[in-house]
């Protein structure tokens, strides 16, 4: 998976409203993205929405989640609304899984995202990155407080 | 905290979590010192918020542990007008329940249980601290064992 040091790749992916987004868009703040393998999966609902729970700590911290699994616009924008999510969910629907396979996170066995979560800088640089270690284990919220202290920087 | 003796066993649970009550089962039988952190999980159990602000209510009239185990003894009836009924028979003054549910001391005591299990790690429910270690889901025979003193 991408490392920390590294620039974030490129990347168009369209939101739960169809808006497309770029790392350009990114850029000027903190951002986690969290690679999760599909909407309506049950671990993936407990582990979002428990981030949402968090979601103004993050604010807090500047720091702005984006969901990105293999899901098309319309199924993220159910599954928004299902778990009542402020956070912008992004479709890696065509080339299916392609941005996944960028940052080095794609499961070729599922046809999925593994569950990992990758932290980008202000810069476009990748700041930090954490792939779990099976997709039935959630990575805690806890490891991105972590990783936001100076001293992980 | 509940029990005078034994292990301290911290357990992160929602009372609308099936699994919880089970484990809350398991627990009540143990020779073990326990105690209960709010985690609720809305988008999985709506009501689990309000839940655990009933217990906190129940709390400040000094009847944690039975506003605990009335929810968890019947997860079929979680309702406003059902905590009303068990805030009656647990001899709870209903006027002061309904305004201390609703208070700030309430809400920060649930949000300061779900923060601390998020800073331990926490991520679904129920999850068991013993000595330190985390043990998500419910307990398996190893851990209820060593649990037991045996």
């Amino acid at each position: 998976m991408i490392e920390a040091g590294t620039p974030a790749p490129d990347f168009k992916l369209r939101n739960q409203d169809g808006e497309e987004i770029t790392l350009e868009d990114l850029k000027g703040r903190t951002t986690v993205l969290v690679f999760y393998p599909l909407d309506f999966s049950p671990v993936c609902t407990d582990q979002l929405s428990i981030y949402q729970e968090l979601i103004q700590d993050f604010e807090a911290r500047g720091v702005q989640l984006y969901g990105v699994s293999v899901d098309s616009s319309f199924c993220h924008k159910a599954f928004q609304e299902k778990l009542n999510l402020t956070m912008p969910l992004l479709a890696d629907f065509e080339p299916k899984g392609e941005v996944a396979k960028r940052f080095g996170v794609y499961n070729d066995e599922y046809g999925t995202a593994q569950r990992a979560l990758v932290m980008i800088g202000p810069d476009g640089v990748v700041k930090w990155s954490y792939c779990s270690p099976s997709a039935l284990e959630i990575p805690g919220a806890n490891l991105i407080f972590d990783a936001l202290e100076p001293s992980a920087a | 905290m509940r029990g005078d003796s034994g292990l301290v066993v911290i357990e992160y649970g929602d009372y609308e979590c099936p699994y919880c009550a089970k484990t809350d089962r398991l627990l009540a039988e143990l020779p073990i010192r326990r105690v209960f952190r709010h985690f609720p999980v809305p988008s999985k159990h709506p009501r689990a918020r309000a839940l655990a602000l009933a217990a906190e209510a129940a709390s400040l009239q000094g009847r944690f542990w039975e506003m605990h185990d009335s929810l968890f003894g019947d997860q079929g009836h979680l309702d406003d007008p059902h905590l009303w009924e068990r805030a009656r028979s647990l001899g709870l003054d209903l006027e002061r329940f309904e305004a201390d549910r609703r208070s700030d001391a309430a809400e920060e005591r649930v949000t300061r249980d779900f923060r601390s299990g998020v800073r331990a790690g926490v991520m679904s429910t129920p999850t068991l601290f013993v000595d330190g270690e985390a043990f998500p889901g419910v307990p398996e025979r190893d851990l209820l064992e060593r649990l037991r003193g045996r």
